[in-house]
């Protein structure tokens, strides 16, 4: 079963000075206020971020249920914008693995990989000894996974009292949370490399192809970056 | 009334079987992956640009209520948090609470 003391060691990154807390409620929140608005009920709103736990993905979901899409044409849609999450989680199990460690662990904490916790996992994962480290990481994804759902449901409710201009503000501090924990992330060439390269190459593809511009500025930049930042 | 429910309830499921599936797909393709090959090397740079380029769409052509600010105060946040943030020795609980109240202020008077 899952070591208790990693789990919580894991959990406990919720309350340091990097926590992705504020940046995750904030968009929660929104996202909840606007499940309200679109006409999900409660436990819709709940049951959304509870199985998706994906951001941009939802954000497309209430587009495409809004503009009334077919469910193939959502699922294409969502399937390309949460795209990302392949090379991420193939970029952190490897480094989770370890033998004695049952399958299942795998398979079940990659639901809770989103860009907070994988940012926190790859900060923190030398300071966790390989054998614990699948249990410290399913500390980390429920912990994040928790603030989300708990942030949806909050912000369902407070729907009424949320301005435009309150709106406006939630919706800066996630781009803001993740900036930062990149440039944090900046500690080696390959991965700094990458980092600008898609910051520069992801608007410019918007302009050319919005839906493909983040898998084309991705490939693109983080090919260049690898073969730019040498063998090291 | 059921009708749309139900309808919702299948749109809800389609959206979180299109992303696990990217999740679970990486685990099914990390199994057998050494850390030191140069495939994981690969895919770590691709991992990292494709949040960079993510992040950067995120600030220069929003979806939703963001983009009823202006370009050019949303840069100068961003500018301004990251400021806050290697100020206060990477604490990221000034840049994020700041730049929600400083867009909102910058928005309104400005």
């Amino acid at each position: 079963m899952v070591s208790s003391k990693y789990f919580f060691q894991g959990l406990q990154s919720l309350k340091r000075r990097d926590s992705p807390a504020i940046a995750l409620a904030c968009s929660f929140i929104a996202i909840g206020a606007l499940l309200k608005n679109i006409g999900f009920n409660i436990q819709q709103s709940f049951l959304s971020t509870f199985l998706t736990y994906a951001l941009p993905g939802q954000l497309v979901m209430a587009e495409s249920f809004l503009i009334g899409t077919s469910l193939i044409n959502i699922f294409l849609a969502v399937w390309l914008v949460n795209a990302r999450l392949y090379p991420m989680t193939v970029s952190l199990m490897p480094l989770l693995k370890e033998k004695t460690q049952p399958k299942w662990k795998y398979y079940l904490s990659c639901h809770l990989l989103s860009v907070s916790s994988w940012l926190i996992m790859k900060d923190q994962y030398q300071k966790v000894e390989q054998k614990h480290r699948i249990d410290f990481w399913i500390g980390i994804g429920t912990g994040t996974w928790t603030t989300a759902i708990i942030s949806t449901l909050v912000g369902y409710l407070l729907s009424d009292y949320l301005n435009k201009d309150m709106m406006i503000g939630l919706a800066i501090v996630n781009p803001v949370y993740f900036m930062c924990m990149m440039i944090g992330a900046m500690n080696n060439k390959h991965v700094s490399l990458s980092i600008i390269f898609g910051a520069i190459l992801g608007p410019l593809f918007f302009i050319v192809s919005p839906e493909w511009s983040i898998l084309y500025g991705g490939i693109l930049g983080g090919t260049l970056a690898f073969f730019i930042g040498g063998d090291k | 009334m059921t009708d749309l429910s139900s309808n919702i309830i299948l749109v809800i499921l389609v959206t979180s079987f299109a992303t696990y599936l990217s999740r679970f797909l990486g685990v099914v393709s990390s199994e057998k992956m050494d850390i030191r090959s140069k495939i994981f090397k690969w895919f770590n740079c691709i991992a990292y640009a494709i949040l960079a380029a993510l992040i950067a769409r995120m600030v220069v052509f929003p979806s939703g209520v963001l983009s009823e600010s202006p370009l050019i105060i949303r840069l100068l946040v961003i500018l301004f948090s990251i400021a806050i943030f290697l100020l206060a020795k990477k604490n990221l609980v000034y840049p994020t609470v700041l730049s929600a109240i400083l867009l909102t202020l910058l928005n309104n008077y400005l």
